[in-house]
């Protein structure tokens, strides 16, 4: 069963999010790097950009496939984690820790209230997994 | 409803994660494609290949059955012997690529499992003369068992020697005292085997084989792994890089047809004008410059111009690179071209190169 951290917030498009002060440090749940596998590549390309809520700010490329990474909160997004040029498997080995993908400077933080709780979360992870 | 080839309890233990493949309950992968993809190059891993399709063919027109309806000369087979081949349309289009045996006392056709009803029907369609064909993929199973370290887990639990056998032969023999067929065969460009067994005997030979190879830490490989070393060989998967809109010339198969067979077969008209006249476009491989990589559907562009579109894309866990297989128009086809791929928008840099990427294979 994936690992659902209880003190994070969580996207219906698999993201988790982690809030600290006006920051908020984002990056992919277990359960999505499990239905991804082989994680090969990550880019961010919104770095820089005021983005609103739910647009894509990046790429994930796993072996079989590629998805779009979103943001579910507006801001801006000021920083990348720019050690998964290299070592891209760490999302897959530590989602929640070193697999960070993304910073987002917070514009409006009554968004974070429409996100997922971990055991909401859990619900949906378990509806949407292979049997 | 999904049909379950007969290891499916085997995938379930082993924590394969399923899904539909060809209309069977199939492991994509057990725990990463990157890893299974490895254990391939470098020891043994096993594929449950039971979905193919499997038909014989029987009776004194037989040969001349097969050589109308595939491109090949299967009139140069010996007794035992295998030849990859292509049954295409009248217009050159492909219905399937397939593998023919000649056995002693009949023919034996394995095609792309999602095409075999197609297939089987597409072949009723053209039967003539003393022929009878049986489709036995529900009653038989079928394993590939690939790898360097391949022949040395398969002699342990096979009745007669594998060494003299060549690739692309087969011989009848015993797996874990079950009848079956072995051939050296397989999607891989690995060296390697193909076992075809009765369906009741399954899970013996499986569990026989991977005891076997349990000194060389044996594995059993998914779907995704299957697609990623098939693509290192640029061998063709139909659906992706070859279907009834593509011919077997443009396809780079062109080896497997045999345009001089005295009767002609069923497209070598229309096969042999795309020959004299050279194909317009021809499948290459790619091998993407920077860490992007294409998928299918992709658009080719050399300078400025759409050439072509990719059909198949991964990153090469052998090389680590992402790699491509995709149609260009022929001016833009020659190894070292550089191209352009439009990657959801936005343009990177991909060569063209010699297949196969991949060329530390342990094939014979």
């Amino acid at each position: 069963m994936a690992n659902i951290p209880d003190d994070l917030k969580y996207a219906k498009t698999h993201e988790w999010l982690r809030l600290e002060g006006d920051v908020a440090t984002l990056g992919i749940t277990d359960f999505a790097q499990g239905e991804l596998s082989d994680i090969v590549y990550v880019e961010i390309t919104a770095v820089g950009k005021t983005i609103k809520r739910d647009e894509p700010i990046g790429t994930i490329e796993a072996v079989k496939a590629v998805s779009d990474l979103y943001s579910p909160v507006s801001g801006q997004v000021i920083a990348a984690n720019d050690s998964l040029k290299d070592s891209p498997a760490n999302v897959n080995k530590d989602p929640y820790g070193e697999g960070w993908m993304a910073k987002i400077k917070v514009s409006d933080p009554t968004e974070l209230a429409g996100l997922l709780d971990a055991t909401a979360y859990a619900e949906l992870a378990g509806r949407s997994a292979h049997h | 409803m999904l049909k379950l080839t007969p290891f499916h309890d085997r995938h379930l233990a082993a924590g394969g994660r399923m899904v539909d493949f060809a209309g069977y309950d199939l492991p994509v992968q057990f725990h990463g494609i990157i890893p299974e993809h490895l254990r391939v190059r470098t020891t043994v891993g096993v594929f449950d290949v039971s979905h193919m399709g499997r038909i014989e063919v029987r009776g004194k027109d037989a040969l001349s059955f097969i050589n109308r309806v595939t491109t090949n000369d299967a009139s140069k087979l010996a007794v035992n012997q295998a030849q990859y081949s292509v049954l295409c349309y009248p217009d050159g289009g492909i219905v399937d690529d397939l593998v023919v045996y000649r056995l002693p006392d009949y023919y034996l056709l394995v095609v792309n499992g999602a095409n075999n009803e197609k297939d089987t029907a597409w072949l009723r369609e053209h039967l003539s003369g003393d022929v009878q064909m049986d489709n036995v993929t529900d009653a038989t199973a079928q394993l590939a068992v690939q790898g360097p370290k391949a022949e040395a887990t398969m002699q342990k639990v096979c009745s007669i020697p594998l060494s003299p056998i060549g690739f692309y032969w087969a011989a009848s023999c015993e797996v874990a005292g079950v009848k079956a067929l072995v051939s050296r065969t397989g999607y891989t460009g690995e060296d390697g085997f193909e076992v075809y067994i009765p369906a009741a005997a399954a899970g013996k030979v499986w569990d026989a084989i991977f005891a076997a190879g349990k000194e060389f830490d044996i594995e059993p490989i998914g779907l995704g792994a299957r697609d990623t070393l098939r693509m290192e060989m640029k061998m063709a998967l139909y659906g992706n890089d070859i279907d009834k809109t593509t011919n077997p010339i443009e396809a780079g198969l062109g080896w497997v047809v045999a345009l001089d067979k005295p009767e002609g077969f069923i497209g070598s008209d229309v096969l042999k004008r795309v020959e004299a006249e050279k194909p317009a476009r021809r499948l290459v491989c790619l091998e993407m410059q920077d860490r992007s990589i294409a998928r299918p559907h992709y658009p080719i562009i050399a300078q400025g111009q759409p050439v072509g579109m990719v059909t198949s894309g991964t990153l090469s866990p052998s090389l680590n690179k992402g790699i491509a297989l995709g149609y260009v128009k022929r001016a833009s086809a020659k190894a070292g071209t550089e191209v352009q791929i439009d990657i959801r928008g936005r343009s990177a840099t991909a060569v063209i190169v010699k297949p196969p990427f991949y060329k530390l294979g342990s094939r014979k």
